[in-house]
């Protein structure tokens, strides 16, 4: 469907983007030719959502600080101020997250806003707000928009009712009512869908192009972005890694592009690691967390082993350590050397010699008005009794200020935490900082194990190094086992000893870290492959 | 200099520098409108006696997260059984009100223990809830107060025989046991009632060293984020409940302080509205709505009283007129008002 002689439809050139000196996008460039359909990949946080909130004038780019390069939409370059500049500019979308009005019909929601309407006499009091409904031409449009995805839903089906694939079909037939439709920005439109209905979704999609209207693509289902599209932009880490047409590739290489360089260059697995006794024993684990649900998971982690758990959000992956430690509903087995853990009690949890750095740092991870001191003796001293002085024969448990005061000094130092001193309150701190304030919190409890995730989430260069480093140092001095679970997969392979993928809740394989990045890729996709032979240490279900 | 002056500035907040300077304005004009400035700060001094330790009270549940204790009369309601049954046992002296802080303080506990379960349920609108089991438990007390089958003639109507006065005198019994120990008198009109500040501070120490202790510490981290707390292990609910039923006791022991003072039991419609001077003052003295020491305490208290005494008699010497209750309730609630709106300001 090239139509390659005329002028692009959309053209993205060298667009860069920084938030508070993190750097997400630089150098973009891409163009798109009127009913052209363009394949967005890249792992979460490649950049793709940033893009298109730039391309949609969401207000958080203009606030913070705009973006760099420029944007070219039929010829004129485009800033929007609001999404509603982008609207009137013939740009579509379709979010990942429903924004269907669930009281109304599918009529209603498709034209929200756009409705056709009849005069009566108030209009000559009250003006135009006051004229009525045309309900009939709105049922008419409605099932036209339907009917021009070539599926049939009853227009007058509430949206509340609808399965979620429906909910999707109206979703894109109100972008598809625009007359000026001229880009579709369709954010995962699969994801929620069967597998028939991504079908007739996505011959829906290929019709639209057909009479003209461009559009970008986004998906984590790499065979549907290979069927559907034209072509297919990498990004990976705010680049464009590559531009391929679909005929010249398979799933295997935009994996591997999506995830990283091939740094071993092989696929053979090989193990560094002794064999040690195993630790920690996961079996049919299920933990109720909201959006990392997970399902069923199994493993085992060695004494002193540094072991990752990966995948995309939303996967569960982050449900594993918040439901060993308690902090949310859990089922199935977990033994800690042989003992079975008691789940949902986070004291008994944490008295097993286990500790946890939470990723949700500003909401769990710290007392935000508290001192630095307070922050990070306090698990310490409620679970351990550290940093208390026992008077009257123990009758009374006395803080014990000035020890909090120098083991906070202490880590100060040790990990180069920037502040005025221990009684600096923790919200004043930088990200990185606080981060580090949460280390030292676990640190303290001396845990034979550690439950550390995303720890570099939303921190600069040089504290991920320093948080990194810190955490193989621990692993090595005080042989603490430790458990990372990250989005990123490039930290857990630098890290790490072994890495499992967690995809829909579930472990869709564990494999040495060393392991080609593109088989990491293939995991969280959901491709699941059987365990290598060879790699003898691996446990679980694959 | 001037550094200083800012950090002091910086340190107090401009709602107490100007409160403050607004009552030392009322002392330097007494004196011109004639208003003794001896009586009058004898009559701050004692009212701070009789009314902090309510104020007190406010700082557990303040510090667990649960905000204001604006459910006051319900450990009111506790140390008015308290009071009442030590006069019907003829219980007098220092003994007496012992005795009454023994039998009020278990049932403050144990009405505290039902409050908490209740606030636990409510999470994040405890204020609101608490407002209303408040009320509600004064209506509930003001069946009982007739019914409950107290005898001591000095307690029950004289008509019908049965059923308790409205306003009961602890003269003979416990009146002014703690104000007038080792108390001060210097001229006709100076009085300092040693015993009661001796009194609040022994209660200030005792709850400041609570949070100095591993409780204590466990029961703030509950009020600066529940979710640390728990993910450290601790069980917010039962922090949450030992602060409340604290803040109860603490309103139960403080309204018999009170009494022993003002020489007088209120019962019935008494105890409704006691909780709002104690909110206003604590915020007065700089608490916020989950943070509070006990300096904010005594200032609050200080500030709040010394208003309250002053603002009136100046007042109505300056213009003639009948004020003084117009002035407290703008004075106490609108520093509520003013308190409450500031915290969405920190928070957002």
């Amino acid at each position: 469907m090239y139509m390659a002689n005329k002028e692009p439809l959309l053209k993205v050139e060298a667009v860069g983007k920084e938030y508070f000196g993190n750097r997400v996008l630089e150098g973009v460039t891409f163009s798109l030719n009127p009913g052209e359909i363009l394949g967005l990949v890249g792992e979460n946080g490649a950049g793709k959502s940033t893009l298109m909130n730039i391309l949609f004038g969401m207000p958080v780019i203009a606030q913070t600080g705009g973006y760099e390069g420029s944007v070219t939409l039929d010829g004129k370059t485009i800033q929007f101020a609001t999404p509603f500049d982008a609207i009137d500019a013939g740009i579509g979308m379709v979010h990942q997250e429903f924004s269907l009005l669930p009281g109304f019909s599918a009529t209603e929601n498709i034209l929200l806003n756009r409705e056709p309407t009849k005069y009566n006499f108030l209009v000559e009091v009250f003006g135009d707000r006051i004229k009525t409904l045309d309900r009939n031409e709105m049922r008419r449009r409605a099932d036209d928009a339907i009917s021009k995805l070539g599926f049939s839903i009853d227009p007058s089906t509430l949206a509340s009712e609808m399965p979620v694939g429906h909910k999707q079909f109206t979703e894109i037939a109100r972008e598809i009512d625009r007359s000026n439709t001229k880009l579709l920005v369709l954010d995962e439109p699969t994801a929620v869908l069967t597998e028939s209905e991504a079908e007739i979704l996505i011959s829906a999609l290929r019709g639209l192009a057909a009479k003209g209207i461009a559009m970008i693509f986004i998906s984590h289902r790499l065979q549907e972005v290979i069927d559907l599209c034209d072509k297919i932009v990498v990004l990976r880490d705010g680049h464009v890694v590559k531009e391929l047409a679909p005929k010249e590739t398979d799933l295997f290489k935009i994996a591997s592009l999506m995830v990283g360089r091939n740094v071993e260059g092989d696929n053979a697995c090989r193990t560094e690691r002794e064999e040690t006794p195993v630790i920690l024993e996961v079996e049919k684990l299920w933990v109720d967390m909201p959006g990392e649900t997970v399902r069923e998971v199994s493993f085992e982690v060695q004494e002193g082993e540094i072991f990752g758990i990966g995948g995309l959000a939303g996967q569960g992956k982050l449900g594993v350590a918040n439901g060993i430690m308690g902090l949310f509903p859990a089922g199935g087995a977990v033994r800690l050397n042989g003992e079975k853990i008691r789940l949902n009690d986070p004291a008994y949890s944490l008295s097993c010699d286990m500790a946890f750095v939470s990723e949700d740092r500003r909401g769990v991870g710290l007392l935000l008005d508290e001192p630095i001191d307070w922050n990070i003796a306090f698990t310490a001293m409620q679970v351990q009794d550290k940093f208390l002085r026992k008077l009257f024969g123990g009758l009374v448990k006395w803080r014990d200020d000035a020890l909090m005061r120098a083991k906070a000094e202490e880590y100060i130092s040790s990990l180069e935490i920037r502040c005025t001193g221990p009684k600096q309150r923790a919200v004043e701190l930088s990200g990185g900082n606080q981060q580090k304030i949460c280390l030292a919190k676990a640190f303290v409890v001396q845990p034979k194990l550690l439950f550390v995730s995303e720890p570099t989430r939303g921190i600069d260069v040089g504290a991920k190094k320093l948080v990194l480093n810190t955490l193989q140092r621990v692993n090595r001095e005080f042989g603490t086992t430790i458990v990372i679970t990250s989005s990123e997969l490039e930290e857990l392979r630098s890290v790490c000893d072994r890495i499992a993928i967690v995809d829909s809740g579930r472990i869709s394989g564990i494999l040495p870290a060393n392991c080609a990045a593109e088989r990491f890729g293939l995991l969280m996709m959901g491709t699941s492959e059987p365990i290598v032979a060879g790699s003898d240490i691996t446990g679980g279900n694959a | 200099m001037k550094d200083a002056l800012s950090k002091f500035i910086e340190n107090a907040g401009w709602p107490r520098i100007i409160i403050g300077l607004f009552l030392l304005f009322l002392f330097a004009a007494a004196p011109f409108v004639g208003v003794r400035v001896d009586t009058s700060l004898s009559d701050t001094l004692v009212r701070v006696g009789m009314n902090g330790i309510l104020v007190l009270a406010m700082v557990p549940m303040v510090q667990s997260g649960c905000g204001l204790n604006f459910g006051l009369p319900l450990g009111i309601i506790a140390g008015l059984l308290g009071a009442t049954t030590s006069i019907e046992f003829k219980a007098q002296g220092l003994a007496g009100f012992g005795f009454a802080m023994l039998i009020a303080v278990p049932i403050a506990a144990v009405l505290g223990f039902i409050y908490a379960q209740i606030l636990n349920r409510v999470k994040g609108e405890e204020m609101m809830i608490a407002t209303y089991v408040g009320f509600s438990s004064v209506a509930l007390m003001c069946m009982a107060w007739l019914l409950l089958p107290f005898k001591s003639p000095v307690m029950i109507w004289g008509y019908g025989g049965s059923g308790l006065r409205t306003t009961i005198s602890t003269e003979g019994f416990w009146r002014h046991v703690l104000s007038d120990f080792a108390s001060v008198r210097i001229g006709e009109f100076f009085y300092l009632p040693t015993g009661m500040f001796i009194f609040f501070a022994i209660m200030i120490f005792l709850v400041w060293a609570f949070f100095r202790t591993k409780t204590g510490t466990a029961i703030t981290a509950v009020g600066s984020n529940p979710e640390f707390a728990r993910a450290s292990g601790i069980n917010v609910d039962r922090m949450r409940t030992v602060s409340v039923m604290l803040s109860t006791v603490l309103g139960a022991i403080g309204i018999l302080v009170y009494q022993q003072s003002f020489g007088f039991i209120q019962l019935y419609m008494g105890p409704l509205f006691m909780a709002f001077p104690a909110v206003a003052a604590i915020l007065l003295g700089g608490a916020s709505v989950n943070k509070a020491t006990m300096v904010n305490v005594v200032v609050g208290t200080f500030l709040f009283q010394g208003i309250l005494t002053m603002t009136p008699s100046v007042v109505n010497s300056l213009i003639q007129t009948d004020m003084s209750e117009v002035i407290r309730i703008i004075v106490s609630n609108g520093m509520i008002l003013y308190a409450l709106t500031r915290k969405t300001q920190v928070k957002r």
